[in-house]
C-alpha cells in the first residue's frame, strides 16, 4: 500500500480534528488508507491521496465531511461493559425519581453511535415499568454521523450484533425478526429521540440533563477539547445530574468540574461550586 | 476448574468450541449427540453445556427436557448454539429450561458475551 504523502496526512487531521475533535496521528495512516479507500473508488479518484488533493482544492465541503465520517470510531454493542446499565437501574434512577417526583428524567447519551446504547437504557427503563418502577424518562440520543444515525433510527441489528451485550430473554422481550435482520420494538424505538449534533458545538439548545453518557469519546480528542467539551457539558447538567464516561475514563486531570461517586466506574458527579457561571 | 461439556454432531465445532472454551480456561468433554451427553452428565454434571439442537439419536432440546429431569440435572448451565434462528425455537429452548441461546455462526466474542450473560462467568473475563 502506498504511503499517504505527508501533505495529505495533514490536511486530512486537520480537517478531522477541526469537524469532530478525533486527534488522528501518523501511525494510523494505514487506517486513513483503508477507510477512505472506498471514497476515493467512489469519487472515481485514483487514490486516497488524489482524493484528499480534491477536497482541499475543490473546497468541497460534502466531500470533507465525507472523510472526517469515515475516520470516526463507532464501535458499540448492547449494554456495552454491563455494569453501568446495573449501576443506572439499581442506583441512579431510582435516586433521581426520588428526587424528581413526577418530573421528568432527562438522559442524553451525546455519542449514540448505531443506538445500541440508548436503546440499552431504553430497555432498562421498559422493564422499570414493568415492574411497577414506571419513570417518565426522555432519551436523546446524538451523534456527529448522519450515517450511524440512520442505522440508529431504523433500529435493524444484525444476528451478530443482537449476539454481543444483549441477554436472549432481552432478545426475544424487545426485538421481532425482520429477515436476517432482527428489529426493535416500536415500544422501545419511540422512546429515544434521535438527533444530530456535534460535541464542538453550542450544547445549549439541548437542554439540561439528569444523566449523561459520554463513554469512550474523549478519549480520541486531545487535552484542550476534552477540557472545554466537558465544561459544556457540565453546563447542560442539573446540580444532582451524573455524567457516565467509559469505564477507563476520568476528568481528574482534565476539569475539576466533576467527581468520581464511588459507585462504578466511570460515573461523575458535577462539582456544582467548581463550576465557572454558565 | 469449570467444566463444560460441548454438545454437536460436527467434530469440526467440537473442536472449535473447545479451543476458546480451553483458553477461557474450562476442562471441557465432548459428546456427539443427546443420548451420548446425557450419559455423559449421569457420570458427572458439567457446570455449563453447549449444546447443538439438530443431531442423531437424541436432539438438543430432547436432552435437554430430559435433563431437567434428571437428579442434579437442574444445576448445569445450558446455553444453546444452532443454526436454528427463529423466535419460536428460541422459545422453546427458553421454555425447555436454557439458560441462553447462541445463533451460529459464532466466534470467540459471542460465547464469552453469552458465557457472562447466562452467568458462568464474570464480566472481569471480557
Amino acid at each position: 500500500m502506498s504511503m499517504l504523502p505527508e501533505a495529505d496526512f495533514s490536511f486530512i487531521a486537520r480537517e478531522v480534528k477541526a469537524r469532530s475533535g478525533l486527534v488522528l496521528d501518523a501511525e494510523q495512516a494505514y487506517l486513513i488508507e483503508t477507510r477512505l479507500a472506498p471514497i476515493a473508488r467512489r469519487e472515481n479518484l485514483a487514490s486516497v491521496s488524489e482524493l484528499s488533493t480534491a477536497a482541499r482544492l475543490r473546497r468541497d465541503e460534502r466531500l470533507t465531511w465525507q472523510i472526517a465520517d469515515a475516520l470516526l470510531t463507532n464501535e458499540t454493542s448492547f449494554f456495552r461493559d454491563r455494569t453501568p446499565f446495573h449501576t443506572l437501574r439499581d442506583h441512579v434512577i431510582p435516586e433521581l425519581q426520588r428526587a424528581r417526583g413526577h418530573e421528568k428524567i432527562r438522559i442524553w447519551c451525546a455519542a449514540s453511535s448505531t443506538g445500541q446504547e440508548p436503546f440499552s437504557i431504553a430497555m432498562v427503563v421498559d422493564e422499570m415499568r414493568a415492574e411497577g418502577r414506571g419513570a417518565d424518562i426522555e432519551i436523546v440520543a446524538t451523534d456527529i454521523s448522519e450515517r450511524v444515525l440512520e442505522k440508529a433510527r431504523a433500529g435493524l441489528y444484525s444476528q451478530f450484533e443482537v449476539q454481543r451485550g444483549l441477554p436472549v430473554q432481552m432478545l426475544l422481550r424487545h426485538f421481532e425478526k425482520a429477515g436476517d435482520l432482527w428489529r426493535i420494538a416500536d415500544r422501545i424505538r419511540a422512546m429515544v429521540r434521535f438527533q444530530r449534533f456535534n460535541l464542538l458545538d453550542d450544547l445549549h439548545p439541548l437542554g439540561k440533563f439528569d444523566i449523561v453518557l459520554c463513554r469512550n469519546v474523549l478519549s480520541y480528542f486531545d487535552p484542550a477539547t476534552k477540557h472545554a467539551t466537558l465544561e459544556k457539558i457540565a453546563a447542560q447538567m442539573n446540580d444532582d445530574a451524573v455524567l457516565v464516561l467509559g469505564a477507563s475514563e476520568t476528568t481528574s486531570s482534565v476539569t475539576d468540574a466533576f467527581a468520581a461517586m464511588g459507585i462504578g466506574r466511570g460515573f461523575h458527579a458535577r462539582r456544582t461550586g467548581a463550576l465557572r457561571a454558565a | 476448574m469449570k467444566t463444560c461439556l460441548v454438545v454437536d454432531d460436527s467434530r469440526v465445532i467440537r473442536k472449535v468450541a473447545r479451543r476458546i472454551l480451553e483458553d477461557l480456561a474450562f476442562h471441557v468433554d465432548e459428546a456427539a449427540d443427546g443420548l451420548e451427553a446425557l450419559a455423559a452428565c449421569r457420570k458427572e454434571m458439567p457446570d455449563a453445556i453447549l449444546l447443538d439442537w439438530n443431531m442423531p439419536v437424541m436432539t438438543g432440546i430432547d436432552f435437554l427436557r430430559q435433563l431437567r429431569r434428571e437428579r442434579g440435572g437442574e444445576a448445569p448451565i445450558v446455553v444453546f448454539c444452532t443454526t436454528e434462528n427463529d423466535v419460536e425455537h428460541i422459545s422453546e429452548a427458553i421454555k425447555a429450561g436454557a439458560n441462553e441461546y447462541i445463533m451460529k455462526p459464532f466466534d470467540g466474542d459471542i460465547l464469552l458475551s453469552k458465557f457472562i450473560d447466562a452467568g458462568i462467568l464474570a464480566q472481569e473475563a471480557a
